[in-house]
């Protein structure tokens, strides 16, 4: 990136879920000290900037860069930095292995030209530490849970905790104690799982996608406009046929919210649901062995 | 209500003191007792039920209070 100083430069460095290892970061350190002023710059989405690299010293720099398996960030139109928490890996919240993730993004994406910027981000669950709705696509760790009647205690744990309000736990007298789960107003965050203490919350992890995030000149929240879904190959070619239509339908230089805004958010629904992507995968979201006549489930559309 | 062992009041702190004053009362129980925590709602009833799964307590009963709190009866290694 140019700098206000002429023939300066701040070196931004590629970095994939705000992870750099500790030689790579020792690099850093080096070139910092040999060829910008003794800095670095820690962006706002988990990148790395060395500034006041001259000029004449940006090749150098590169290669040197290279020799510690590092590179050059992106700037312009295209797919930006992938950042991510730490994730299931590592963090007790965690419902995906994020770290995982955003690097089979940073793979497949990363630096992909297109009409304007596109920022992909990763959060490991709902406390949405990444900011997933502030990214043209966002993803969150999910989890569809199921209940199972006959372990439960029904203790009442998590219909306090549930941030829907999707559980009601009625104690009963005399063992006729019940549970009724709404799961239209279920946001998939998972608490249930994790706190129950008796297990009788299982649960299936998955993505929650957001679309059309924006944090700049214009600000706009991501939509989710999709169930959850499952499988990371159907979250492949969810985004695959997102940055298709981001690349069909944008005029030159336009953000894919502003694209999305223009063009209408049926065309992008109808355009992800007609490759037929989702329509195993839905399928499969039928709950399982469920007490079906325990569950009110949302009014078939 | 239900029957009690042993009973702590956590509204009075916030995080990370929460579960370390509701730890400390657990730990002067004996195997099998039951505690009352008496705690807030947001942070503590998210947090401080899910950390005793962690250490192996089990939570029996969530009662919600007139004052908007929390008390939850917690067996000492229940689980
Ligand atoms: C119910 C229990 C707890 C809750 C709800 C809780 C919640 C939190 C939250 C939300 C933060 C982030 C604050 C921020 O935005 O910077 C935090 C930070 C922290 N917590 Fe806890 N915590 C709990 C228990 C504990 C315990 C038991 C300890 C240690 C004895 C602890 C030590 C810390 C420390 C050192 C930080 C600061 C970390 C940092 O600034 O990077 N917490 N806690
Ligand atoms: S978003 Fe969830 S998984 Fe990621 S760091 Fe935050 S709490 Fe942990
Ligand atoms: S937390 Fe578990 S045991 Fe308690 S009421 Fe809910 S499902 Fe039942
Ligand atoms: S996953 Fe979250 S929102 Fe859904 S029922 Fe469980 S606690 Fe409630």
């Amino acid at each position: 990136m140019r700098q206000v100083q002429k023939d300066c430069f701040s070196m931004r460095i590629r970095s994939v879920g705000g992870q750099i290892g500790a030689e790579q970061l020792k690099k850093v350190y080096e070139i910092a000290q040999d060829y910008g002023q003794g800095y670095v710059h820690l962006t706002s989405r988990q990148g790395i900037e060395i500034p006041f690299i001259k000029l004449e010293d940006v090749e150098t720099v590169k290669s040197e860069l290279a020799k510690a398996g590092l590179e050059p960030g992106a700037c312009g139109p295209r797919v930006r930095t992938v950042t991510a928490c730490q994730g299931s890996a590592i963090c007790p919240s965690g419902l995906i292995d994020t770290s995982a993730l955003a690097k089979e993004l940073d793979a497949r994406y990363f630096a992909k030209d297109l009409p304007h910027k596109f920022k992909l981000a990763v959060t490991g669950c709902g406390n949405n530490c990444l900011k997933a709705e502030e990214n043209d696509l966002g993803i969150k760790g999910g989890m569809q849970p199921v209940w199972d009647k006959s372990t439960c205690s029904l203790c009442g744990l998590c219909e306090v905790i549930c941030p829907g309000k999707a559980i009601i736990v009625s104690k009963g007298d005399k063992g006729d104690g019940n549970l009724v789960f709404t799961q239209e107003k279920c946001t998939n965050c998972g608490k249930c799982v994790k706190s129950c203490p008796v297990g009788a919350w299982q649960g299936k992890a998955g993505f929650l996608i957001y679309f059309g995030g924006t944090f700049g000149n214009q600000i706009a929240v991501g939509k989710q406009i999709l169930p959850i879904i499952f499988s990371q190959e159907k979250l492949f070619s969810v985004i695959d046929a997102t940055i298709a239509f981001f690349a069909k339908y944008a005029r030159p230089g336009e953000r894919f919210r502003s694209t999305v805004e223009r063009v209408g958010w049926e065309l992008l629904e109808k355009e992800l649901l007609e490759k037929e992507l989702l329509e195993k995968e839905l399928a499969e979201t039928v709950l399982p062995e469920m007490e079906l006549a325990e569950i009110v489930l949302p009014e078939q559309k | 209500m239900h029957n009690r062992d042993g009973f702590v009041d956590i509204t009075d702190v916030v995080c990370p003191i929460t579960f370390v004053k509701a730890k400390i009362a657990m730990e002067e129980m004996e195997s099998g007792k039951i505690l009352e925590v008496k705690m807030n709602d947001g942070e503590p009833i998210q947090n401080v039920p899910r950390s005793f799964k962690d250490e192996g307590h089990k939570v029996i009963q969530v009662v919600k209070n007139e004052d908007g709190t929390y008390s939850v009866f917690i067996e000492k290694d229940g689980l």
